[in-house]
């Protein structure tokens, strides 16, 4: 076995908006290395739609303050409120920033940043929607992630991609770097460092129907808390009210920051009675259920399982200039001109709140006490700050990712001159060589399909919008068997060269320890609180459950410890739309 | 409505031989699947060695961009029942195979990092945002959409002739740049795309403009970067 060596100071993982954004922050003190399992600008931030929420204030008046508390009832108060603040008062200078690294930003008539409306931002604090989703048509996240991939570039930024990371090697409350296979030739790589930046993003393909893309595995998570690393809120994940009918493409909320609606199979706007003050452009969550909820109650339309996202009345100038993408997506996937008939939608997954627990400057958190593990950070989906609690608020996700990137990655740098280089253990290496051979040359009698799919059905079937504890503990049940039938796997890829059958292996094999985390998570958190809904406990319980859930590996199986809520402005309230 | 249609792909695995060869498959898709879930059914049903890129299935990431029945598309964006019974596949010609539908896209990215693909402006960047005139953004608008697929480059005649030649994604990303009212390196980029290898290549074949998947019209953009080298006092390289 032939292992090829490397340092970097600082190592990071993931090239979308936060693990760019990290290294632009981390080039200047020291040498970067970025990996991913893609080509940099396929990473999927670059399918984030509508907007970058921050309060410029340049369609109408605006503040961040209004941004902090929207954010925080956003997240059903379960958002911790210094990190809020700081995301939302950051969010001015950081969009300014980006904006002159070059993103090509829509324009107002002034040629100012053009702002829209989306779901949950309000002024003065509730009262209506506010533009504050800062746009490039509907191709924000492209926009974003193609200005800072290529500043990168500028800056020399070292990208190693299509190289998938097997191990992040923590050892004495230090990380040492990591473990990484290239996908062109099989070969193994170590890279050592002072700093590891996880910026993986999310895990939506753990559900069937979901918006993220086949690469959206989140396998850096499962590394960590299989090594005995805590994740945070692992119950939350969100659901976005409207992916399109039988595939989960995302249709932006744009789309009703521009003025689409929701109608059920009578005709009727039914948001009106779920949010009468804000209707269509409340939160992602109640959008969610409000939408299954006429689904189950029969009013879906023609009594089947979707509702219709109505566009017929938008001005077509606004369908083509703002939202080109989804009209596009509608009539390739569809075969729907969205200005001449109403789009068929479903709630798709979309988001995990949860994550990687950090502080307000990205380090990895070992516990619920606030110690850390020395020189790992994580930034973006995959980390939980926590600044969207029980629920994200739509612009808030892009935001997260450029403003906590830039600070895990500035602590980072500040750091450096006090780190050690980091050692990966021969041992450690030769582990993760045999299971990725053991693996490679598996000859069971079960399928990589089979198992994802039962997966993923049994996931959205059970662990979805509406949960309760007999579904969640079959679920657990079903689990448990997936894990066996795991181990009887069998790939008949044997090649070393761009092996994805290998991949998908290793996928799946932390697809399933994520899964068993996010379905235990849901099931001792007994209330209802944002995205997690447990139609057994279907209110709030500030008393018992106003505390963030760290779920940890154990002998004994996942094990749990809560950390207290961060409440410093607003105090918990009814949450009423 | 479902039907049956025979996937016929071009193979290349090195592990098991120098030479490609084709495979053929038999599977039934609904008519509103994408080749991407044929490929996708054939590897995890009838043959786990098929390989091929793929990531967010919708059109945006680029991953998947193929030669599907004689033109290069994403296969998650071309839908069965737009093609007849019978889908050929190969990878995107004019690049090195590495496996299967996988092509070594190096030479391809190398190209855009030739003309200067940021934005440069060392002015000292205002308080707030630089003023752009919604007509100024539309000027790039179209650009910007590009998705870096190589479906263009690579169904290039003149890059086919010509591996120097900076080919259409290449030139699109000189133009979003060039046509960025806030970028001010027009001179410096101008120089290192009108050389030999450069936008003078352009013969508007067109084949770039028919098939980008993001429908952007390639070629008239190539147009008004040889207008503007021209005024610009940048002579041909031929």
């Amino acid at each position: 076995m032939e292992i090829n060596k490397h340092y970097f100071d600082t190592v990071i993982i993931g090239s979308g908006l936060a693990g760019c954004r990290a290294a632009i922050e981390c080039i200047n003190t020291g040498s970067v290395a970025v990996l991913s399992k893609l080509y940099p600008t396929r990473s999927h931030s670059t399918a984030a739609q509508g907007g970058i929420g921050a309060a410029l204030g340049n369609e109408e008046p605006d503040s961040p303050e209004w941004h902090t508390y929207d954010t925080v009832k956003g997240s059903d108060f379960l958002g911790d409120q210094d990190a809020i603040e700081i995301m939302c008062y950051d969010a001015i200078p950081t969009i300014i920033e980006l904006e002159h690294m070059g993103v090509p930003f829509s324009r107002t008539p002034e040629g100012k940043i053009a702002q829209r409306r989306f779901g949950g931002h309000t002024r003065d604090f509730g009262a209506a929607p506010v533009r504050r989703a800062c746009y490039s048509a509907d191709r924000t996240g492209h926009a974003v992630l193609f200005a800072l991939y290529e500043q990168c570039q500028l800056r020399g930024v070292r990208f190693f991609q299509e190289f998938q990371v097997l191990d992040i090697v923590v050892e004495n409350n230090s990380v040492q770097g990591i473990i990484a296979v290239n996908i062109k030739d099989g070969s193994l790589h170590v890279f050592e460092s002072k700093a590891v930046i996880i910026a993986s993003g999310g895990y939506g393909k753990i559900f069937k129907v979901t918006s993220n893309a086949y690469a959206s595995t989140g396998e850096c998570l499962s590394m960590l808390f299989r090594q005995g690393l805590p994740l945070e809120d692992m119950e939350f994940f969100q659901f976005h009210p409207t992916g399109l009918y039988g595939l989960g493409i995302l249709i932006t909320e744009g789309a009703r920051g521009e003025g689409g609606i929701l109608i059920n199979g009578k005709g009727e706007r039914f948001m009106e009675r779920y949010a009468p003050t804000i209707k269509d452009l409340a939160p992602r969550d109640m959008v969610s259920r409000a939408i299954l909820t006429e689904i189950r109650e029969g009013r879906g339309i023609n009594g089947k399982d979707y509702v219709y996202l109505d566009l017929r009345h938008v001005d077509k100038k606004i369908l083509e200039e703002r939202l080109p993408e989804i009209t596009t997506f509608s009539k390739i996937y569809m075969g729907i001109d969205p200005s001449e008939a109403p789009i068929p939608v479903v709630p798709t997954a979309h988001y995990a709140m949860g994550g990687i627990p950090t502080d307000i400057d990205g380090r990895v958190l070992k516990d619920v006490d606030g110690s850390v593990i020395y020189g790992l950070f994580a930034a973006g989906e995959c980390a939980c700050v926590s600044v969207h609690g029980a629920n994200r608020l739509g612009c808030n996700s892009l935001l997260d990712t450029v403003v906590f990137g830039r600070r895990a990655g500035k602590t980072a740098t500040q750091m450096l001159k006090d780190m050690q280089k980091g050692r990966v253990k021969k041992d450690r290496i030769d582990k993760t060589f045999e299971e990725i051979e053991n693996l490679r040359n598996a000859k069971g009698k079960e399928s990589i399909a089979s198992i994802r799919k039962d997966l993923q059905t049994t996931m959205m079937d059970k662990c979805s919008v509406f949960r309760i504890e007999k579904e969640l503990k079959e679920l657990l049940v079903e689990l448990e068997d997936l894990k066996t039938r795991f181990k009887e796997i069998s790939l008949t890829d044997r090649s070393k060269t761009f092996n994805t059958e290998l991949l998908e292996a290793i996928e799946l094999s932390h697809m399933i320890t994520l899964s068993e985390v996010v379905a235990q998570s849901a099931l001792v958190r007994t209330e209802s609180r944002g995205a997690h809904c447990r139609e057994d406990y279907p209110n709030r319980d500030d008393e018992n459950w106003l505390k963030h859930t760290f779920a940890f590996k154990s002998d004994r199986g996942i094990t749990f410890k809560y950390k207290p809520v961060k409440i410093t402005r607003f105090k918990p309230e009814e949450r009423k739309y | 409505m479902s039907k049956f249609y025979t996937f016929r792909i071009k193979r290349y695995l090195p592990e098991e031989s120098p030479s490609s060869r084709w495979d053929e498959f038999r599977i039934k898709l609904e008519s509103m699947e994408r080749v991407l879930d044929g490929l996708i059914k054939i590897k995890e049903n009838l043959d786990g060695t098929l390989t091929f890129r793929k990531s967010c299935a919708h059109g945006v990431c680029g991953s998947c961009a193929m030669k599907i029945n004689g033109l290069n598309r994403l296969a998650c964006q071309t839908l069965v029942k737009d093609l007849p019974e019978l889908i050929e596949i190969e990878p995107l010609p004019s690049l090195p195979v590495i496996k299967d539908l996988v092509v070594d896209m190096t030479l391809f990215f190398e190209k855009n990092d030739r003309v200067l693909p940021y934005l440069i402006n060392d002015d000292p960047p205002p308080e707030r945002e630089r003023i752009q005139s919604q007509e100024d953004q539309h000027k790039i608008l179209e650009s910007i959409t590009c998705i870096m697929c190589g479906s263009c480059t690579t169904s290039c005649p003149v890059f086919w002739a010509d591996k120097e030649y900076l080919g259409p994604s290449a030139l699109l990303k000189a133009y979003r740049f060039l046509f960025d009212t806030r970028d001010k390196a027009t001179d410096s980029r101008l120089e290192r795309i009108t050389g030999e290898h450069g936008v003078w290549r352009c013969h508007s074949i067109f084949n770039c403009v028919e098939v980008c998947p993001k429908e952007i019209d390639i070629t008239k953009h190539i147009l008004k970067i040889k207008r503007l080298a021209v005024k610009k006092g940048f002579k041909g390289g031929d």
